[in-house]
């Protein structure tokens, strides 16, 4: 049996600490997993629970990502509780596997410490691993900080391992701002937090020999389709079980989880629509300016990036007349990620705000109070006149002239 | 360990059905020969993970599976992270006291083809070997991308024809020579490493045995004539099986601990390569007298090898 840990009702940990921890109290099975920066302390983390006899199960450092990723869909698939951490290249050498965990329904948890995409090579944060996964099948879910990331992690396998969902599901948080920052974070006890996620409940398990499983089986564009559809089906439903589980929690601790966070909007005129740290730092700005300028200022933060929040969103921004939406990846073409599944939420509704998009904080660029609240008044004076005055997409404090695309029609 | 008895092939092909006749690979595929020895040779459960390939695409077609026994394919290249992950997974859960049948005998085995094996997934296998999980790797090898219209890889050996490493007016095929991937995993420290042919089945089927009974990781590459990419007629797979150990293109022989070879199988007459060579399509431009030499190449090179393999097993390093 492995040995338990006392801990404190206060203790300090960084992000990272924090998400060992849970991986730890939920008595993992099987951590298959591979180093790198900035999420190289979850896995050296638990590599010292290990080498002190807190855990029973099996650490496998294998020797690339890619392997991670395929350890965990074979021991996933074996019947047990599977989880792994990783950022940036990383993820992306995992990226085909992922699509493969979420197509075989294994309930992987991964904890994801997002950081910039090379090139160029740069270790900071931003959320170009994050968005790179957000069609591969996961769950996903966003910590703005590290008692959050120690909560979603022992909600994240009592999610994913629902019978009803059966999805892996990732836990992001923001390296180093979120990884690296130790904070106070009240844990549960070992026996509270394994209570609280459960023992792990095999399904068509291979170590089962009573009826043979096949994993990973060949479709054509017979059954497909239909595979697919189901999939993003589970997805999509999945909602109702993140939404037992946030109360399940908040039950337990007191601390409350929403699909869609929501800081100031009961009143707002103005909006930003981001992820991550930054929301935090988005929540100051918005209280400075409601107590300073008088403007109705809110923040509104996925905490779930997918499903994404669709509903919440249309209803929570519906009398808002302004949102400027924060992507925190380098768009590539096209308006960033939030841009569009807020403007997605809000184009079927009647009076629809003005939305913009800003780039910003790309390869760990500080993102600073004063910003967001420039931001937001930006978006009081396109309230007040009832248009948007800028481009409608715009880099924020990027060096050098001003860059910005795409302008409103005006009739 | 359950081992079944291998005397007669009659009866050693009847037992244990764990792969079923329906399925997909050609007539005359020499994969399923090898897969079901493998199948047959123990009564242990097997966790099979295989790689993307002609046999995967072939045993796995939904809503069909050929497989009675715990299958999984993820990709082209990580069956033997599939399996070690499984293994892993297993001594968890022995561990933890939560298998459902915790005596019964499990054995972890991986399929690879030969560009799974030789070139996309050897970092994965690699990988798998060095940090010494308990299971076998079985290699079937057909030297070429039979899955994907008969491509190269680095099993392909020197002269033959391939759809990317064509014969032609100025090419007499594949320039490089095949990678020698047993002497890459002996090099590994593997405790159990061989080559087998599915013509000499005994054989073959005690080094199955030999390996699922060996603690830790173990791999045996396979020759797999492919009737379809070699060129041949479906009828001749164990007739150019017998050429390829008889020319000793490939020789059957085992390594133990990463030193100790044994040389499996002595042919009474070793046949010249060409016998080999002239009965599959794939070699057929070598016979133009502007290529002749290259037999004499592939000749001067099986020669060195046997004579390495004879050397090293005197030896005894
Ligand atoms: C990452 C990736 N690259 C390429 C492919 C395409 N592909 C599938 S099977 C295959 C060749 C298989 O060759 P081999 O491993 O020798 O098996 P065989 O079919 O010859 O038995 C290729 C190139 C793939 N499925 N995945
Ligand atoms: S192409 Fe070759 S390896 Fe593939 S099924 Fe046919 S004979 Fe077997
Ligand atoms: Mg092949």
């Amino acid at each position: 049996m492995a040995e338990k840990m006392e801990l404190n009702e206060i203790e300090v940990w960084d992000g990272n600490h924090a998400a060992a921890q849970a991986l730890r109290q939920a008595q993992v099975d099987v951590v298959a997993a591979y180093p790198i920066t900035p999420s190289t302390p979850i896995v050296e983390g638990y590599g010292a629970f290990m080498a002190n006899g807190y855990i029973d199960g099996e650490f496998v450092m294998v020797e690339s990502e890619h392997a991670a990723m395929s350890g965990c869909v074979g021991a996933s698939a074996a019947g047990g509780r599977v989880a792994t951490a990783t950022s940036s290249q990383g993820f992306m050498l995992m990226i085909e596997v992922l699509y493969q965990a979420s197509g075989m329904r294994l309930p992987i948890v991964l904890n994801v410490v997002n950081r910039a995409v090379a090139s160029p090579l740069n270790v900071r944060g931003d959320h170009g691993d994050m968005y790179a996964g957000r069609d591969s099948g996961w769950i996903q879910l966003d910590a703005f900080n590290a008692q959050e990331v120690y909560d979603l992690n022992l909600c994240a396998f009592k999610i994913g391992e629902d019978i009803n969902v059966r999805l892996p599901v990732m836990v992001h948080q923001d390296g180093f701002t979120t990884s690296h920052t130790a904070q106070n974070i009240r844990p549960l006890s070992d026996d509270e937090a394994y209570a609280f996620v459960g023992d792990f409940k095999p399904v068509d398990e291979m170590l089962d020999f009573s009826k043979a499983v096949t994993y990973g089986a060949q479709t054509e564009e017979d059954w497909h389709y239909e595979h697919k559809a189901k999939q993003h089906r589970a997805l999509m439903d999945s909602y109702t079980v993140i939404d037992r589980v946030f109360e399940e929690f908040e039950k337990k601790t007191g601390r409350e989880y929403k699909r869609l966070e929501t800081y100031m909007m009961d009143d707002a005129e103005v909006a930003i629509v981001a992820l991550g740290a930054t929301v935090e730092t988005c929540i100051l700005a918005a209280k400075q300016l409601r107590e300073e300028e008088g403007i109705k200022a809110g923040v509104v933060a996925p905490r779930c990036i997918r499903p994404f929040p669709f509903n919440e969103m249309r209803d929570v921004l519906a009398n808002v007349k302004a949102v400027a939406t924060l992507d925190h990846s380098a768009p590539m073409g096209a308006m960033g990620m939030l841009y569009n599944e807020v403007a997605g939420a809000m184009v079927s509704t009647q009076d629809r705000p003005l939305i913009t998009n800003f780039i910003y904080g790309l390869g760990g660029r500080d993102f600073s109070i004063n910003e967001a609240k420039r931001i937001f008044r930006e978006q009081k004076g396109h309230a007040d006149v009832g248009y948007i005055t800028t481009e409608i997409q715009q880099f924020s404090g990027l060096r050098g002239p001003k860059l910005g695309f795409y302008e409103m029609k005006r009739s | 360990m359950a081992i079944t008895s291998i005397k007669n092939l009659k009866e050693f092909s009847t037992n244990n059905e764990r792969l079923e006749g329906a399925h997909l690979l050609c007539p005359g595929c020499a994969h399923s020969m090898i897969v079901r020895e493998l199948l047959n040779c123990t009564d242990d459960n097997l966790v099979v993970a295989t790689n993307t390939g002609c046999l995967e695409v072939s045993t796995a077609v939904y809503p069909y599976t050929s497989w009675d026994t715990s299958w999984i394919h993820i990709g082209f290249e990580n069956a033997a992270t599939a399996a070690a992950g499984a293994e892993a997974m297993y001594k968890a859960r022995k561990r933890k006291g939560t298998l459902k049948d915790p005596d019964a005998p499990v054995k972890f085995v991986a399929f690879g083809g030969d560009g799974s094996t030789y070139d996309i997934g050897f970092q994965w296998l690699s990988g798998a070997v060095e940090r010494g999980h308990d299971f076998t790797y079985i290699c079937l090898d057909n030297e070429n991308y039979a899955n994907t219209g008969g491509q190269r890889s680095s099993a392909t050996p020197t002269g033959a024809h391939t759809s990317t490493a064509q014969a032609g007016r100025v090419s007499y095929g594949k320039k490089q020579k095949k990678k020698d991937m047993v002497a890459i995993m002996a090099a590994h420290g593997a405790p159990y490493v061989a080559q087998l042919s599915p013509n000499k089945w005994k054989s073959m089927a005690k080094g199955f045995q030999k390996a699922l009974e060996t603690e830790g990781p173990c791999f045996i590459n396979t020759v797999s004539a492919c009737t379809t990419e070699w060129k041949f007629d479906p009828k001749d797979t164990i007739h150019v099986t017998d050429l390829a150990t008889d020319s000793l293109m490939f020789p059957i022989y085992e390594i133990i601990n990463g030193t100790e070879l044994n040389i499996l199988y002595r042919p009474k007459n070793i046949i010249p390569v060409e016998e080999y060579l002239a009965a599959q399509g794939r070699y057929r431009h070598l016979f133009k007298p502007e290529n002749r030499h290259v037999i004499d190449m592939i000749q001067k090179e099986v020669n060195e090898k046997w004579e390495y393999l004879q050397r090293r097993e005197e030896a005894r390093v």
